[in-house]
């Protein structure tokens, strides 16, 4: 019975990481249900925009009131979690504070009262969090698209990160008390519990065996939590703690302004230009299929990167508040694109995991997600991938899927047709002559 | 014009090539409005000996509209026509007034087998400056309020926010930024395709929205680098019955007007 402990510990730990690791092989599989997309040239330029844009933060400063709250959490959360190898630590081994032997006295107190502060800011920016986005009605994050699941997700976020830093000051402050009254031996430095929560747990006069309860309880809570939070990432927007690094690194490293060129066509056009081509020609043994299609009409026709992108989004709205179709009511935003990509990814997996392939639910991205109306709506400024905080690029979904509605569907509307025809014709997008290109010369 | 614009053809058929290709675009050659940016900046290279020359007829469409509506087909049929012809004569930098051929033959002809420098008349007018060749003083504008509007397509497609400044500043203008400028620029509404359609529906156009920002710090002069901005804010100012008090000028315009040409 004395291993008890520690038994239920590792079952628990690694039924935790197991979970969550099949979550993660999920979201691996349905994002290689897009087409591949060569990003992995100028490694170096990738490793370096993570660096900046994923760890540095860089981007977090263009809001800086929320930039300097999400710092406060992030370098909490990530500094914290070293705590989570002392405690898997302890708990296996059934030993007590194990950072401390290694450590050494001096810097161990050093290293555990910088957690204490750390913890304290991650309370102080959770809860100012909270109060902007339930109480504040900053608008992006009050917006109807976030109505249900999102709003909630959001605040459960908020509330767990909250419940585990309170955790982990009562396991502390327990813990100084009975290492105070010699029950413990005396390990590491608590200024934040020690001017809070001891102070009020002192006026209780708690016996020993009371405390010791209360700590190994706030220790339980505070480790099953965080296997909790884990696994509850895999259904949270708060999947960008650990998507935004691939996603930072796969970003589109060109100018915004360059759109690819499809290579299907090019080869077309070339044909259709080569006045030596055969059109009857049958096309050369081991020559590349055409491509099924052009543009994105279902989820199976974006990129990986797009996708992987779904699965990142945090949903801040930074893109839809300085979308300007956006921003003058136009049904378009360019964070509900990214949400409903997902939504219709998620539904995708499911329907693999239910029928072992994905058997056709008569349901596409386009139409019963994301509305011709929002798509055209688009002027392509590349504010939204411009605000993005981890270089998120919903643009280029919008512009797939116009792809596939002009170039497979022919369902431009009637003016961008005329323009298109213009062009076509006369090589311009009004009905103007090609000889009369320089008649302003002669004015 | 009161001086005779050159066609590739006719330098070809002098056996000479231009400094300089300039692309007028199919605003700058059609649109009565952009017409007179097109203008205005043949009058400068003219004034300051720069040796440019036109496609005239043999310029086409770059396919920037077609391509960002979606329609890679037409795009690329418009691009290799432009490439062929461009290659023909050899063409090595190309200049042009409008952001969205800019950004087309820059990025995205490339690719296709489009190979030039390209750059923007703000780019070339800075150029030109540091080079010596041109000289502005801004007497008629000293002290006057103007605010300019980024293009997308120069600004945050390609990063170029300074030189259309630098150029503003030489005037001796007052130039008050908005708060949407830069990276956080607004869209004027015109791109993607969008000059082209009725918007979709919703509270206000988009340059409606892009106008009242700018005409809140009630500038004498709103000052554009696109022919389709030119358009949607001289539009904007319209709506509000302000086109008697602000105007909207290209840069190339104010600087033609302070160089009296």
């Amino acid at each position: 019975m004395q291993y008890l402990d520690n038994v239920i510990f590792l079952i628990l730990l690694i039924a935790g990481f197991g979970l969550f690791g099949k979550s993660l092989l999920k979201i691996y599989r349905n994002i290689r249900l897009g087409r591949e997309i060569n990003r992995s040239d100028r490694k170096s330029e990738r490793w370096e925009t993570m660096a900046r844009v994923a760890m540095g933060q860089s981007r977090m400063s263009a809001r800086p009131v929320a930039g300097i709250l999400h710092l406060f959490v992030y370098v909490g959360f990530v500094i914290i979690n070293i705590e989570l190898i002392e405690i898997i630590v302890d708990g296996i081994f059934g030993t007590h504070r194990f950072l401390a032997t290694i450590f050494g006295h001096t810097f161990y107190n050093f290293f555990t009262a910088t957690l204490e502060v750390l913890a304290l800011l991650v309370i102080v920016g959770v809860v100012l969090f909270f109060i902007r986005r339930n109480f504040y009605g900053v608008k992006r994050l009050t917006m109807k698209e976030l109505f249900g699941w999102p709003k909630n997700d959001a605040n459960w976020i908020l509330i767990i990160e909250f419940a585990l830093m309170m955790a982990f000051f009562t396991m502390n402050s327990s813990d100084f008390i009975l290492q105070q009254r010699g029950v413990l031996a005396a390990h590491g430095s608590f200024p934040i519990s020690e001017m809070t929560l001891v102070p009020f747990l002192e006026i209780f006069s708690f016996d020993n065996i009371f405390l010791e309860i209360v700590e190994r309880g706030a220790w339980w809570f505070h480790f099953i939590g965080i296997l909790f939070f884990m696994n509850y990432l895999y259904y949270s927007k708060h999947l960008h703690i650990i998507l935004a690094f691939p996603s930072t690194w796969y970003a589109n490293l060109d100018l915004y302004g360059k759109f690819n060129n499809l290579e299907s066509v090019t080869k077309e056009i070339k044909l259709m230009m080569d006045p030596n081509a055969d059109p009857y020609a049958a096309p050369a043994e081991g020559a590349e299929e055409a491509p099924s299609k052009f543009g994105a009409e279902d989820v199976f026709d974006l990129n990986q990167v797009q996708l992987l992108n779904a699965y990142s989004c945090t949903e801040c709205g930074r893109c839809t508040s300085v979308c300007p179709a956006n921003v003058t009511g136009k049904k378009l935003s360019p964070r509900a694109i990214l949400m409903k990509t997902r939504d219709r990814l998620e539904e995708v997996g499911r329907n693999i995991d239910k029928n072992g392939k994905f058997e056709d639910d008569g349901k596409k991205l386009l139409n019963d997600y994301i509305s011709k109306e929002e798509l055209w709506a688009c002027t392509t400024c590349n504010a939204c991938t411009q605000a993005c905080p981890i270089l998120l690029d919903p643009l280029s979904i919008i512009f797939e899927m116009r792809r596939f509605l002009v170039m497979e569907q022919s369902a431009a509307p009637q003016e961008l047709n005329l323009m298109m025809t213009n062009v076509e014709n006369n090589a311009a997008p009004w009905q103007y002559n090609q000889a009369d290109r320089l008649n302003w010369a002669k004015d | 014009m009161d001086f005779t614009i050159k066609t590739m053809a006719d330098y070809a058929a002098e056996g000479k090539s231009p400094e300089v290709l300039f692309w007028v675009g199919c605003a700058g050659s059609f649109d009565d409005r952009a017409k007179k940016i097109t203008k205005a900046f043949c009058k400068i290279l003219n004034k300051i000996g720069v040796e440019f020359a036109v496609l005239g007829q043999e310029e086409s469409c770059t396919g920037d509209p077609a391509k960002r509506a979606g329609n890679e087909f037409v795009f690329q049929m418009m691009a290799m026509t432009n490439i062929e012809v461009l290659n023909a004569y050899e063409v090595k930098k190309i200049v042009t007034a409008c952001p969205h051929c800019f950004n087309t033959l820059k990025n995205e002809y490339p690719s296709l087998g489009g190979n030039y420098e390209v750059i923007h008349h703000t780019q070339f007018l800075k150029e030109l400056m540091n080079e010596g060749r041109l000289k502005i003083e801004g007497g008629s504008f000293k002290g006057k309020k103007i605010t300019f509007h980024d293009p997308c397509y120069l600004g945050r497609a390609n990063d170029e926010y300074e030189a259309p400044r630098m150029l503003l500043e030489k005037l001796d203008a007052e130039l008050v930024e908005m708060k949407r400028c830069k990276t956080n620029g607004l869209c004027c509404g015109a791109g993607g395709a969008q000059m082209f359609k009725e918007p979709e529906k919703g509270k206000k156009d988009i340059n409606v929205e892009r106008t009242e920002e700018a005409l809140s710090f009630e500038p004498k002069i709103i000052a554009t680098g696109c022919p389709f901005c030119n358009t949607m804010l001289t539009d904007g100012v319209k709506h509000f019955n302000k086109n008697h008090e602000v105007e909207v000028k290209d840069i190339v315009e104010l600087l033609a007007e302070a160089e009296d040409l």
